[in-house]
């Protein structure tokens, strides 16, 4: 068989060297099970030792190797090649994200984000029991989906808001917040409302719904984002009728 | 050293992909139900002006221009309808126990039978 290659034009930047960010090409061979995250080990295995991106478990459940495929936010460990062959491949460290290197980004804010919201599960009123907390099945079909989110980012990489909106909250934290806001287990919904409830968090979205098109594990961002708009009007309303009542 | 490279969402984001252009045709639509709000409180203030006033108002509506720009706007306002009643199931999910109802039925019991009730009330309201 022919020795069929297929071309990555490969984003670089080097925040220590002295030129701008720059498109290298590389041809890398082309294989039908090959996925772009496979090439890109290639690339640094065979042909430019170099080039930083961050991976690790090829299997989409890490999060780790999101990046932009011809403009488009993807987890390139479920990118295949044959998708896009003979045509080249460009490949971008995600957007609305500051680079540090080729294809890796600062995640710093994404991280201070999660902490906002308060991720965890919030009592007011004992100690923690000796056991777990019990849930029924259908108590925990209510927050399930919003907890299959694996941080991989791409969500802010489709969200025209974020730009505009630097401290704009984003899908993937106010659906973890939404998450354990509807948890049966949680009391902590007042305390992440502050958070929650600004025009830097559910009000900065317009709904366009991007967020939920690109994520890979279904967790629909863009819906936990117009639930929680539903939640906060609510407790607008308690909160104006019973000033005197428990927010 | 530079430090980190900020990379802005492109400007011209709004046309660069079939979902975003959408969303903007969804966003615009908006122009038109808000200017129809405003033509029936004129409407509404011509009416209070007396039969002639209003009269006048009536023959204006019948030029080809004004029939057009009603279409136009009856156009907006159900595209905008429909997409947002598409979207209803994703802000009110309705759940029995452990099961999620599904997308269609949602749509159907929180949008669209309760637009063909107040439409057909309106309908016959008129026509009566």
């Amino acid at each position: 068989m022919a020795d069929r290659r297929i071309t990555l034009e490969v984003f670089r930047y080097r925040p220590d060297g002295d030129g701008e960010a720059t498109i290298q090409d590389y041809r890398v061979p082309y294989h039908e099970h090959w996925v772009v995250l496979d090439a890109l080990n290639w690339i640094k295995d065979h042909a430019d030792g170099t080039l930083s991106f961050r991976w690790s478990c090829r299997m989409g459940v890490c999060g780790s190797c999101g990046m932009m495929v011809n403009g488009e936010p993807r987890l390139t460990c479920a990118v295949f090649l044959k998708d896009y062959y003979p045509s080249p491949i460009r490949v971008e460290p995600l957007i609305n994200f500051p680079v540090e290197r080729d294809l890796v980004i600062s995640m710093d804010d994404f991280l201070a984000k999660l902490q906002a919201v308060k991720p965890w599960l919030i009592r007011d009123d004992e100690e923690p029991p000796e056991g777990e907390y019990r849930q029924t099945p259908s108590q925990l079909a209510q927050y399930k989906q919003f907890s299959m989110c694996i941080n991989c980012m791409l969500c802010y990489a489709a969200c025209p808001e974020i730009d505009g909106i630097p401290d704009f909250l984003g899908p993937a934290a106010i659906a973890l917040a939404h998450r354990y806001n509807l948890d049966s287990r949680d009391q902590g919904q007042s305390q992440r409302q502050e958070a929650l409830g600004g025009e830097e968090a559910v009000w900065g979205c317009t709904f366009v719904g991007e967020c939920t098109a690109v994520c890979p594990k279904n967790v629909d961002p863009a819906g936990a984002i117009q639930q929680a708009k539903v939640a906060s009007t609510k407790d607008w309303y308690r909160h104006v009728l019973l000033p005197w009542g428990k927010r | 050293m530079r430090g980190p490279l900020r990379r802005p969402f492109p400007r011209d984001w709004f046309v660069r992909k079939g979902a975003y252009r959408r969303f903007m045709v969804r966003e615009m639509t908006s122009v038109f139900i808000g200017g129809y709000i405003v033509f029936l409180l004129v409407w509404l203030y011509r009416m209070g002006q007396g039969p002639e006033q209003y009269q006048a108002l009536v023959e204006a509506m019948r030029h080809p221009l004004a029939v057009a720009l009603h279409m136009l706007a009856l156009a907006a306002a159900m595209y905008h309808s429909i997409t947002w009643f598409n979207l209803t199931p994703a802000v009110m999910p309705l759940r029995i126990g452990e099961d999620r109802l599904p997308n269609v039925v949602v749509a159907i019991t929180m949008g669209y039978l309760p637009w063909m009730a107040v439409s057909g009330a309106i309908l016959w309201g008129v026509l009566r």
